[in-house]
């Protein structure tokens, strides 16, 4: 049975243990002269049934889906006569797909291999076996949590107690999510990393200036080598994002400044969520904006005045992006000019100080750290944007400063190396994953250290 | 004496020029405040300028005489028959109809290049449903190429009439003063999925495919952050490993999305052998991706339940875990529902991620369920803006603006229940 269907059979088996539970509770507390006999509520003996009855018989299931197609895929290999073993991953998983084509009909047997054929039947039978044991197995669990459950509905024991317990658990492991989400991002980045350091040197990877992952199909074909070097990478993107800032930094603090201190409470009130509806338009919808309506703009305006851009300048990219991460700016500076004691800006006003002495050479100045730390927040947001860069920056390594020019960046190279079908032990495939890992690092490091300063200039007020 | 009038001498001079800067400065603010509002004003227009005839289809109709000779066909349910006739004669007879100058072979070629490649396939399917219907004349509506409708749709505009040669673009004109061709609302739009064809495809699968993607990531996120949340906020020991997740949640706040992308190919996909393109795998990833936002805002919403509730349940002898169950977490349900749809309008956005784990892929059926190969329909439009025909760039800008309008929706849909639900204690 499918794993689809096994769920809600599951639940439902839940359901039943819940109302089972619940009644076998009542019968038990009949006799003893009502329920305010038994040491918790029904409620709780029917619940502890549901969750017996649940939770082993998923966790089965989760294990059993989670796993089923690799142990499959490695019987099925094993099956294989021994001179036909594959001695690569990427091979591995050129002859499984076409085993998997031929199960799956795609693929006539005849066209293929004998041992192919046999193991397509194989992977058949296994497949139609694991789906059948993998149900049994998950409703003897579910029945048998439930029929534990059952015997255990007895006046004499706190089922609230044991109810609270393992929701406190669940809660638990819900929270550790995360930690593991964490691990399982560095772990999914570190192993390919790794990997790709055994074929390119890390210091060709750090300081080499030129980037073309492209290699050669035949060993034999000039410029088979790919050049793996980042720098042109990452000086693209720091264009990017600084163009990005350049935009953002200014018009985000003015604009919080002049709607903390300046505006009315009614322009506040509607200009301060319109802001913010800018951080909320899918990064998709900028990168069209970017490439098809800015991009082009630039260009024609180039021309005019005589320069030359490329229609896919880091300048659109970076303009589009600036507004992206507008809001991001002027809602941090704004919380920071907020935090700023009332007291503060009295004491200056009375001296005489006009709004914006005060502003500039009191406020601002108390409130830098926290808006160095929302600055920090924003270039970090910029250096890990995707979408408009892959829209309307381009694929071309050039190492320069010119922002008319077109430049690529981590992300666009990450997305183009990883979209479309790859083979998992080239080094293009595995420097995709050693760009996320540089990615993952440097967005931590700022974040880490922006809220660090935040965090800190936060209690210096409080 | 003297000093101090000399000094408020000082200070009255110095007056102009310190309004002067006041104003200025002012100025820089409104400035600012209105670059950013002209910016957002520019995207709307220009993506309803741009988008705005995605929503019209463009149509010519025909009266298609079906001739058993013209098509080499005497009998439509025979298969390979049907396989070998000829579809396009008759409509190319029908189209002479009205334009009786194309007579060479030439002409005629260029007048059925008029139509969407898929017209035969549709007259072709009318006769193998229809077979009594051979040897009729039968009024047909066909979707017209792709050139046709651009240059229909911006008959102004000389830039996109180019792909039509001369000739084309004189029968044309003459087709939409008979009113053959003709403009009605793009009802293809909703009803179809991809295709490579612009006049044929539609965002239906593309929506399916995300609202079955959101579904999971739903499923996943909404139980787990709220769960997570109560957990850090009213049970959580004060200890290192209780510091160590939520230094983890804030941080995997900021990981840029690509990177959830990349967890998830090699989790996933890699370790888990979980196929490519699902959604189910798109929505866990997303899942993980709106788990901080949920868990922090879902936070927030306790943390404001004040404490007399708590001390009041528990002063009639409640469970700690009865306090949550019956107060906490109901009194903090909007908050959290509001965290929430803010948090899954943020998922129905994203690209990136979705990207790596092959939900890229030229897809035409609408998705039937979890584990079918499907698109979102933010990807959708990072495809077809990607795309050289006008056609998809115009579909790209309706699709941006139903996406939009969604992404509104949901949005007003948490604020309306912040202002109807909230409490302030």
């Amino acid at each position: 049975m499918e794993t689809a269907n096994l769920l809600p059979l599951v639940l439902v088996l839940a359901v039943v243990a819940y109302g089972l539970a619940y009644m076998r509770s009542r019968a038990v507390a009949a006799p003893l002269g009502g329920i305010r006999n038994l040491k918790a509520l029904p409620f709780y003996y029917a619940a502890r049934a549901a969750l017996w009855c649940a939770i082993p018989a998923l966790i089965v299931l989760a294990a059993w889906a989670g796993f089923e197609g690799k142990v499959i895929q490695g019987i099925v290999i094993a099956t294989l006569p021994q001179d036909s073993w594959p001695d690569s991953p990427g091979q591995a998983s050129l002859i499984l797909s076409q085993i998997s084509n031929v199960a799956a009909g795609k693929l006539d047997p005849e066209f293929v291999p004998e041992h192919i054929a046999g193991a397509a039947s194989v992977l058949e039978t296994m497949k139609s076996q694991s789906a059948d044991f993998k149900a049994a197995l998950v409703l003897l669990v579910a029945v048998s949590g439930a029929a534990f459950a059952w015997t255990r509905v007895s006046p004499h024991v706190n089922a609230r107690i044991n109810v609270e317990t393992t929701l406190r658990r669940i809660f638990f492991v819900c929270a550790a999510l995360a930690v593991l989400t964490t691990a399982g991002i560095v772990f999914s980045v570190i192993f390919e990393t790794v990997r790709f350091f055994n074929r390119v040197p890390i210091s060709e990877f750090l300081f080499s200036t030129s980037w073309s992952p492209q290699t050669a199909l035949r060993a034999d074909q000039v410029g088979s080598e790919g050049a793996f070097g980042v720098i042109p990478l990452f000086t693209g993107t720091l264009l990017i994002s600084a163009i990005a800032l350049l935009v953002a930094v200014p018009v985000g603090l003015l604009s919080a400044i002049y709607l903390s201190e300046y505006a009315s409470k009614r322009v506040r009130s509607t200009a301060k969520p319109v802001l913010e509806m800018l951080a909320g338009i899918p990064t998709v919808v900028y990168g069209f904006f970017a490439a098809l309506t800015v991009a082009p703009f630039i260009r024609d305006v180039a021309a005019m005045v005589g320069l030359e851009a490329s229609s896919q300048s880091a300048l659109a990219a970076g303009l589009v992006m600036g507004i992206m991460i507008v809001p991001f700016v002027s809602s941090l500076s704004d919380d920071v000019i907020n935090a700023v004691p009332q007291t503060m800006r009295d004491g200056s006003l009375a001296l005489g100080a006009t709004q914006s002495e005060t502003m500039k050479k009191v406020i601002f100045p108390a409130a830098l750290p926290g808006i160095i730390g929302g600055i920090l927040l924003a270039a970090s947001r910029a250096i890990g944007e995707t979408m408009i860069v892959v829209m309307a920056a381009g694929l071309a390594a050039n190492l320069t400063a010119n922002p008319l020019e077109s430049v690529t960046t981590v992300t666009v190279q990450i997305a183009t190396l990883l979209v479309g079908d790859q083979e998992f032990d080239s080094a293009k495939t595995l420097s995709a994953f050693a760009l996320g890992m540089l990615l993952f690092i440097v967005t931590l490091l700022l974040n880490v250290i922006a809220l660090k300063i935040v965090r800190k200039y936060r209690e210096q007020y409080e | 004496m003297s000093n101090q009038s000399s000094q408020a001498e000082i200070v009255r001079n110095s007056l102009n020029r310190r309004y002067r800067k006041e104003r200025r400065f002012r100025l820089y603010g409104m400035l600012a405040i209105f670059i950013a509002l002209a910016a957002l004003a520019t995207l709307f227009v220009d993506i309803i300028y741009k988008g705005h005839s995605g929503f019209v289809k463009t149509t010519i109709t025909l009266d298609v005489p079906l001739d058993p000779e013209m098509m080499y066909l005497d009998d439509p349910t025979d298969a390979d028959q049907l396989s070998m006739a000829d579809f396009v004669a008759p409509i190319i007879a029908a189209l002479q109809e009205h334009i009786p100058e194309a007579e060479t072979a030439g002409q005629k070629r260029e007048l059925g290049r008029l139509l969407g490649s898929y017209a035969a396939s549709e007259v072709r399917d009318l006769l193998e449903n229809n077979p009594d219907l051979l040897g009729t004349t039968q009024t047909i509506e066909f979707l017209a190429h792709d050139r046709v409708s651009t240059y229909v749709k911006h008959a102004d505009n000389p830039r996109y009439s180019i792909k039509l040669s001369e000739q084309q673009q004189r029968w044309v004109d003459q087709l939409l003063e008979k009113g053959v061709i003709d403009t009605s609302f793009n009802d293809v739009l909703f009803s179809r999925g991809d295709s490579r064809e612009p006049a044929n495809a539609g965002i239906l699968g593309a929506i399916v495919g995300s609202l079955l993607t959101m579904l999971v990531t739903l499923a996943i996120a909404f139980p787990v952050g709220i769960a997570a949340a109560v957990y850090l906020e009213e049970f959580a020991p004060q200890n290192k490993f209780t510091d160590f997740i939520e230094v983890n949640i804030n941080n995997l706040a900021a990981v840029p999305s690509i990177i959830f992308g990349l967890l998830g190919l090699a989790v996933f996909i890699g370790l888990f052998g979980m196929p490519r393109s699902v959604p189910v795998v798109g929505g866990m990833v997303l899942a993980l991706m709106t788990l901080p936002t949920i868990i922090i805002s879902s936070r927030a919403a306790i943390k404001s339940v004040p404490p007399s509730i708590r001390e009041a349940a528990e002063g009639v002898g409640a469970s700690k875990m009865q306090v949550v169950l019956h107060h906490v977490i109901p009194l903090a349900m909007p908050g959290m529902l509001t965290g929430s749809i803010i948090g899954m309008a943020q998922a129905l956005g994203e690209t990136a991620p979705l990207l790596l784990i092959g939900m890229v892929a030229f897809i035409v059926d609408v998705p039937g369920g979890f584990f079918d190969s499907a698109t979102v329909l933010p990807v959708q439009i990072y495809l077809w803006a990607s795309a050289s025909e006008q056609g998809f760039v115009e579909l790209a800008s309706a699709g941006i603006m139903v996406l939009l309008t969604f992404m509104i929706s949901m949005n007003a849909l948490a604020i309306w229940l912040r202002k109807r639900l909230e409490r302030r204690w």
